[in-house]
């Protein structure tokens, strides 16, 4: 293969093997080891995208996360969006290509598994560099339960980039050592390819693992494509290292300018050689590494322009050495070429004007503004920074408890620095946990030549700029957002004055990328232009997650059938094989109707209505709230919390009870039967079964603990069916051998212990539906047994299964409201018709004082009304408003309620509707108006009982 | 007529052939139809004590488990316990306790069919649980005897850590209309280790 931008004898990638992709259509190759982006610039591309703006060129800036520019696509072997080529493993068979700023998602379901997993541990260490892993080592050592979580594939950090020795041997010889040591320490867990993303409360840190992207199609199909990692850790150590930042100057954005220890990370760790001929700009002396082992490997350094007039002794010998040019007290002031930068102006630059300028040619311009601490994870732990005008950067400055940084994340930039910095970190958070860290020996590291300080430059003044103003329209500050120089000035010159005004005024900063390469250099070039210190002016909040993370990896396994659970009653393997179409009531499922061949569901419906109006019906109840109440107070508890009395309630009855807010609006109904002396049974509406039982308890709690009274939740101990109709005593007889079924012995509103089926069971005699009914109670493993003895027994008298809608109608039919959709939180029990319910005996109860507001006593208050649609095939909608003309008005139309239920009736053969309707008891006679399709539909108010005015059928 | 005994169906019957194909490390079964009463009372009243003597174990304190009796007690909360019996014990020890109780303070209540219980043992199970339980379930930290009330993925759950060997033996208390959602759940979870 001929690639001659491979450095023989550098770099980390299995030259041996060799990996087939293809690029903006063209077929590349390259090697495992190599990222998208090493593998292009191997094959000497540069321009991988374009600005989202502008459309310019746009190159490959960095070797890792804080790429701005090079986004890519992903097409296989599944479509990905934005993603850096610098992040992505390469593998065979990968097709992508350059994005101009967005991605397209994939309209196919991905198929791959992507999970979560909870970890725990006394010290988490983020970043696998020297500092990390000295911290990592440290604690290992004490016997602590460690974490350490690196986004590369290979720990290493910075050694896997550079040349320094440790130990005078190969860096990655010591990395190998400690990494064979930490795998002996059984409470040490080595994350790869995982990236710290968020910091939470209480030392929870959030990672992602990308476990199967770098595998590509080959990845197995039962391993989870990406985990999140739920880690609790009590101290952290964020090892985060730098990021080098580039400097503005006129355009500075061509393929071709990299940041100078990135081209040394290509160098080093893919062996790649990223230009022939370079220039290199800088303001620090980190660059002369970079182009000294460029150098080395075969690049020719055109000149190193450096903005300081002195330049360390140490570093300007071994440039002459090779014959490089240093130009101290230079600057590059602009760059040519289109499609691949070209030329470098460099130009002298004493005191802040720039001198002539001359044009040198070059593939690779070479960038060095200095270092900014990744701080970001730090700073979400709420961790304070300081600027350090020093080195031109933010730095941690106060710790909060339990997070620390070390190494270059901490401004430490050293390689012995960053190890002693690990260990000592390590060591501060064992010593908060208790634990002393043994003498650990470091790793001994090569000379540390005399270096000079860095000179902090945002900018260099444009050969544009005007005599009174600056230009800056070619300096691109956020290469993503394409957001130059003069967006910052124009955010000044409109006023603005805080960083994070200018970040959301100019897009600075919200790319992919958070702002790693543009966010301190926006606040140099908003301090220059204000005239502030750029320490008052601080930096934007980092907030998380800090890279980008796919909704998939979030979702994890909670998708498809684990979506969200799915509750079931013990009779729901019994309704699924007799063809139920089933509704979501929360998470329950519940049978909505059971649709025989060829029915629609309001032929079914109108059946099942039938069977229980004229013959016998039953349906699943179970899902219905159950709470037990029992202790020597628990009748006082219930009048205070029902609107009427239940103390009264005699052993054996039953009673229907509401309840209220404080604020006197009906939260909740059911039905309270008295078990024994000191024990009550209540019901509850289905959704809001934990809802209630938590608002006894609050009360009982907080406002009455001297009540002896116990609650307990039996929900899902029992198993209820109603058994409904005409002909339900008849079927209950033939369950019950030992139950006096006749109405004398067993009337409304009482309830017996009896053999149903052969099972012990609690029936009531309650009805939601004004027919003769039962329900019937078994524990809930019986359930099935008892449904279908019931249903074996009914047999004679064609006894059919209903679901909710069905229970809605024949409700309906009677106006037992449902709580939450014939009210809202705005509703009385009076306003419900339901005066009868509300006691006027008892002292007090939840809600009663509010029934005396002059507001709930007003006669023009919503009433739930029952409505006749003048043509009795017009269903209303659900939610339909009222109006009192034929006509609508101009807006705003006064509009007198809503529809809360409406329904066909097989019983009145015709639709109906019940509604809130304001002033609606008076208004019964009245026809009012409801605004459908374009039309209005008359409609006449009634009485909300439109079936069995005189309840003559609950007896059967 | 003959009388039969009439047929139970536990939450997780139609699960039993899918859970015994989970991978070698992990076994999990149902264990069905175990007595469970729910008691509530006062610490430290007379009331437990009572409890405590007619079971013969004192009741745990917060997140712990009594579990050298014949019935197991698991803390659920400050005054609120889960007696857990084999199967058909609820009326007889309903009666024994109420009695011990007497005119005293104390509420005991038949919840057995309410939840069913899990049983998961092998060296699997602490890393299938670990996607989904935020527990830390370290023997160190989560022993033997711990009895969490937790979610384990978006079910509730009360966990109890029978033996914290390498190979650990816990108990999962699920409600009822949970349970298959959970079995659901735990299969999913084991996929990796196929």
């Amino acid at each position: 293969m001929n690639t001659p931008f491979r450095a023989p004898g550098h770099g980390r990638v299995d030259r041996g093997t060799t990996l087939s992709f293809t690029f903006d259509g063209i077929a590349h190759t390259g090697h495992p080891g190599d990222t998208l982006a090493s593998a292009l610039l191997a094959d000497g591309v540069h321009h991988v995208a374009h600005g989202i703006r502008y459309g310019r060129p746009r190159g490959v800036l960095a070797a890792g996360a804080e790429e701005p520019n090079a986004l890519v696509q992903i097409e296989f072997p599944f479509p990905e969006p934005m993603l850096t080529a610098t992040t992505v493993e390469l593998y065979e068979g990968l097709v992508a290509r350059g994005l101009s700023g967005q991605g397209r998602l994939s309209g196919e379901p991905d198929t791959a598994r992507y999970d979560t997993v909870h970890a725990h541990c006394d010290v988490l260490v983020v970043g696998a560099g020297p500092a990390g892993l000295a911290a990592t080592l440290a604690a290992a050592r004490t016997g602590a339960r460690v974490v350490l979580v690196d986004e590369l594939p290979e720990p290493g950090g910075s050694l896997l980039g550079s040349q320094e020795p440790l130990d005078g041997a190969p860096a990655m010889e010591w990395v190998g050592a400690v990494l064979a040591e930490l795998a002996e320490h059984a409470d040490v867990r080595v994350l790869r390819r995982t990236t710290a993303f968020g910091h939470y409360d209480d030392g929870l840190v959030l990672a992602l693992e990308k476990r199967t992207d770098h595998l590509g199609a080959a990845a197995p199909a039962h391993v989870s494509r990406q985990r999140i990692w739920r880690i609790r850790s009590r101290q952290v150590v964020y090892a985060t290292g730098a990021y080098e930042r580039p400097i503005a100057f006129d355009n500075n954005d061509r393929p071709g300018i990299m940041l100078a220890g990135s081209a040394r990370t290509y160098l080093n760790r893919f062996g790649v050689l990223p230009g022939t001929r370079a220039v290199v700009f800088t303001t620090n002396d980190s660059a002369y590494p970079a182009a000294l082992e460029l150098a080395d490997a075969g690049v020719r350094i055109a000149a190193v322009a450096d903005v300081r007039e002195e330049v360390p002794e140490h570093w300007r010998s071994a440039c002459a050495e090779r014959g490089i040019a240093v130009r101290a007290g230079h600057v590059v002031t602009g760059t040519s070429g289109i499609e691949r930068v070209t030329r470098a102006h460099v130009a002298p630059f004493g005191a802040g004007r720039l001198g002539e300028r001359h044009g040198v040619d070059c593939d690779l311009l070479l960038v060095s503004g200095g270092w900014n601490p990744a701080v970001a994870l730090f700073s979400q732990a709420r961790g304070t920074l300081r600027y350090d005008a020093g080195i031109g950067a933010f730095v941690p400055a106060g710790a909060p408890g339990g997070v620390r940084t070390a190494g270059a994340a901490g401004g430490t930039f050293t390689l012995a620095g960053c190890l002693a910095d690990g260990v000592a970190a390590a060591g501060q958070a064992l010593s908060a946990l208790g634990r002393t860290v043994p003498e650990t020996a470091l790793p001994v590291t090569g000379p540390l030549p005399h270096g000079a300080p860095a000179r902090v430059l945002w900018r260099v003044p444009s050969p544009r700029d005007g005599r009174e103003d600056q230009d800056g329209t070619l300096q691109f500050v956020d290469l993503q957002r394409d957001a130059t120089v003069s967006d910052v000035l124009r955010a000044t010159g409109a006023g603005l004055r805080s960083v994070e005004h200018v970040k959301r005024y100019t897009t600075i900063g919200t790319a992919h990328d958070q702002g790693r390469t543009s966010g301190v250099m926006t606040s140099g070039i908003v301090a220059e232009a204000l005239g502030v210190d750029v320490a008052e002016l601080g930096t934007t909040r980092f907030r998380p997650p800090a890279v980008p993370v796919s909704f998939a990896a979030l979702a994890g396994r909670n998708r498809g059938e684990l979506f969200d659970p799915v509750r079931v009653t013990a009779l729901h393997p019994w309704h699924v094989e007799h063809g139920a179409l089933f509704e979501n009531v929360g998470q329950w499922k519940r049978p909505w109707y059971y649709p025989r061949a060829g029915e629609t569901i309001e032929e079914a419906v109108q059946r099942e209505c039938r069977a229980a109006r004229t013959g016998v019906a039953m349906m699943d109840g179970s899902t219905l709230g159950k709470i037990n109440v029992q202790g020597p107070d628990a009748g006082v508890l219930l009048d205070r919390l029902y609107t009427n009395l239940m103390s009264t309630l005699k052993v054996g009855r039953v009673r229907y009870g509401v309840m209220c807010g404080v604020d006197g609006m009906a939260i909740d109904d059911g039905t309270v039967i008295r078990v024994a002396e000191q024990e009550f049974l209540l019901t509850t509406t289905t959704g809001n079964a934990a809802r209630v039982l938590e608002w006894m308890e609050e009360w009982l709690q907080t406002e009455w603990p001297g009540l002896r009274v116990h609650l307990t939740s039996v929900t899902e101990h029992w198993v209820t069916i109603p058994l409904v109709g005409p002909r339900s005593r008849e079927v209950l007889a033939l369950v019950a051998p030992d139950l006096d079924v006749s109405n004398d012995a067993f009337p409304f509103m009482s309830w017996q212990d009896t053999t149903v089926a052969g099972v012990a069971a609690r029936v009531c005699r309650i009805s939601f539906s004004g027919e003769l009914a039962y329900e019937v109670n078994v524990p809930a493993w019986y359930g099935i047994t008892v449904w279908e003895a019931l249903h074996a027994a009914g047999d004679a008298f064609s006894i059919t299964t209903y679901g909710t809608e069905t229970m809605h109608v024949l409700r309906a039919e009677k106006a037992y409201p449902i709580i939450g959709q014939d009210t809202d939180g705005t509703v009385t029990p009076q306003d419900l018709g339901m005066s009868w319910v509300v006691s006027k005996k008892k002292p007090d109860f939840v809600g009663k004082r509010s029934f005396a507001r002059a507001e709930n006593l007003r006669e023009d208050r919503k009433q739930l009304v029952g409505l006749l649609p003048a043509d009795e095939h017009v269903l209303l909608p659900e939610g339909a408003q009222i109006i009192a003309t034929s006509d609508i008005p101009a807006p705003p139309v006064p509009m007198l309620g809503h529809v809360t239920s409406s329904y066909r009736s097989d019983a009145l053969r015709r639709t109906f509707a019940l509604a809130l309707v304001r002033s609606g008891t008076r208004r019964i006679g009245e026809t009012l108006y409801v605004p459908l399709d374009g039309r209005t539909v008359p409609v006449t108010v009634t009485d909300p009982v439109l079936f069995d005015k005189e309840g003559a059928r609950r007896d059967g | 007529m003959t009388v039969e005994t009439p047929v139970r169906f536990s939450p997780l019957a139609a699960w039993q052939d899918t859970l015994a194909q989970l991978p070698t490390g992990i076994r999990v079964r149902e264990l069905p139809h175990l007595t469970q009463l729910t008691l509530r009372a006062e610490p430290g009243s007379t009331a437990v004590r009572a409890v405590a003597a007619c079971l013969g174990v004192p009741l745990p304190g917060p997140v712990r488990a009594e579990l050298s009796g014949d019935v197991e007690v698991l803390w659920m909360g400050p005054d609120e316990w889960l007696l857990v019996a084999p199967d058909g014990r609820a009326d007889d020890l309903l009666a024994r306790l109420r009695s011990a109780v007497g005119e005293e303070f104390a509420t005991v209540t038949d919840v057995s069919a309410q939840r069913t219980t899990l049983a998961l043992s092998g060296p699997l199970v602490r890393s299938v649980l670990a996607q989904g339980c935020a527990v830390d379930l370290d023997s160190r930290v989560t022993p033997a005897g711990s009895c969490p009330t937790t979610l384990l993925a978006q079910a509730p759950v009360t966990l109890v850590v029978h033996d914290d060997a390498p190979a650990p033996d816990v108990r999962l208390l699920v409600r009822a209309s949970f349970a298959a959602y959970l079995a659901a759940w735990l299969v999913d979870a084991c996929t990796e280790h196929r």
